[in-house]
């Protein structure tokens, strides 16, 4: 079965993040006093053939792990359209 | 000494690194394409600067897993002397030669100018020749050149006498600490931001990365 897996990365939460600084300031300007904050990531999307959802997600992880994020720096979460 | 010149797709420094580390500096050198499965004999790499694989994904996250980075981690863990050399000090991190990570600069703009960076230990081959403490002006070129690492990290970095260079006085990127370089434990690989290869001619501005390169 094929899965359509959404991978989102992001930086982790204590790293400064001067993109999402700055359209937070430009947000700010255009009168949207209403948000408090904003933090930038990516979103990569995975076609994966696998068994079973878990399988799906497993292989996701994984590569998330090896490739996709950098542990370092960043966090991620694997979502499965169903 | 023979010096080998790793190129990826989209190296930009390695001709630099290939003359200053080279002639210039009484050394043979050569390229060494980034599928080649040997260092053809190398005493030292150098992972120069540039935008291997466009810098797709992060910085330095694609070249990690070229042929030749397996030869090069093999070479550094016996004792090879390795420098990273911007996009190269990107690649060791990624590849965990290196400790920590590099991020976009704080100030959202990609540096490219002259700085003074201090030196912090000369126990590595390509500090051998400078004095501690001493003041180089080194140019930067970098979008990501904003080294982060945990507190545990740093504490290892600082206690292990890890941390090769700091900037001095202006930090361009938001480093953590001011850092601009660092090495591993054993002090055989060095990986920093600035570029000592742009440095070694007194009519391109200064010489101090010539030093780098001397009589390893």
């Amino acid at each position: 079965m094929e899965f359509n897996v959404e991978v989102v990365v992001e930086l982790k939460p204590d790293i400064l993040d001067p993109q999402g600084k700055t359209i937070n300031k430009a947000v700010s300007q255009f009168g949207f006093s209403a948000v408090k904050s904003v933090r930038v990531g990516k979103s990569i999307k995975l076609k994966i053939d696998a068994d079973s959802k878990e399988k799906a997600i497993e292989l996701a992880t994984e590569l998330s792990n090896k490739l996709l994020a950098n542990p370092v720096m960043e966090v991620f979460m694997v979502r499965v359209d169903e | 000494m023979k010096v080998g010149v790793l190129v990826f797709p989209g190296s930009n420094c390695d001709r630099d690194a290939l003359w200053t580390a080279g002639s210039l500096t009484g050394n043979e050198s050569f390229p060494i394409w980034h599928k080649s499965a040997d260092l053809n004999g190398a005493d030292m790499v150098i992972v120069p600067g540039g935008f291997s694989y466009g810098d797709y994904l992060r910085s330095g996250a694609i070249a990690q897993f070229s042929p030749v980075m397996e030869q090069v981690k093999k070479f550094a863990e016996n004792g090879g002397s390795v420098i990273g050399i911007c996009n190269g000090f990107q690649i060791l991190t990624e590849c965990g030669l290196l400790p920590g990570a590099l991020l976009q600069n704080d100030t959202l703009r990609f540096e490219s100018r002259w700085v003074e960076i201090e030196t912090k230990t000369t126990r590595t081959p390509f500090t051998k020749n400078l004095n501690a403490g001493q003041i180089l002006k080194i140019p930067i070129a970098h979008n990501e050149g904003r080294y982060f690492i945990d507190k545990d990290g740093l504490d290892k970095l600082l206690t292990n006498n890890q941390v090769v260079f700091t900037y001095h006085k202006n930090n361009p990127n938001g480093s953590i600490y001011d850092i601009a370089g660092i090495c591993n434990i054993d002090g055989n690989v060095v990986g920093m931001m600035p570029h000592p290869e742009r440095a070694c001619e007194l009519i391109v501005g200064s010489a101090d990365g010539k030093a780098f390169f001397m009589d390893q």
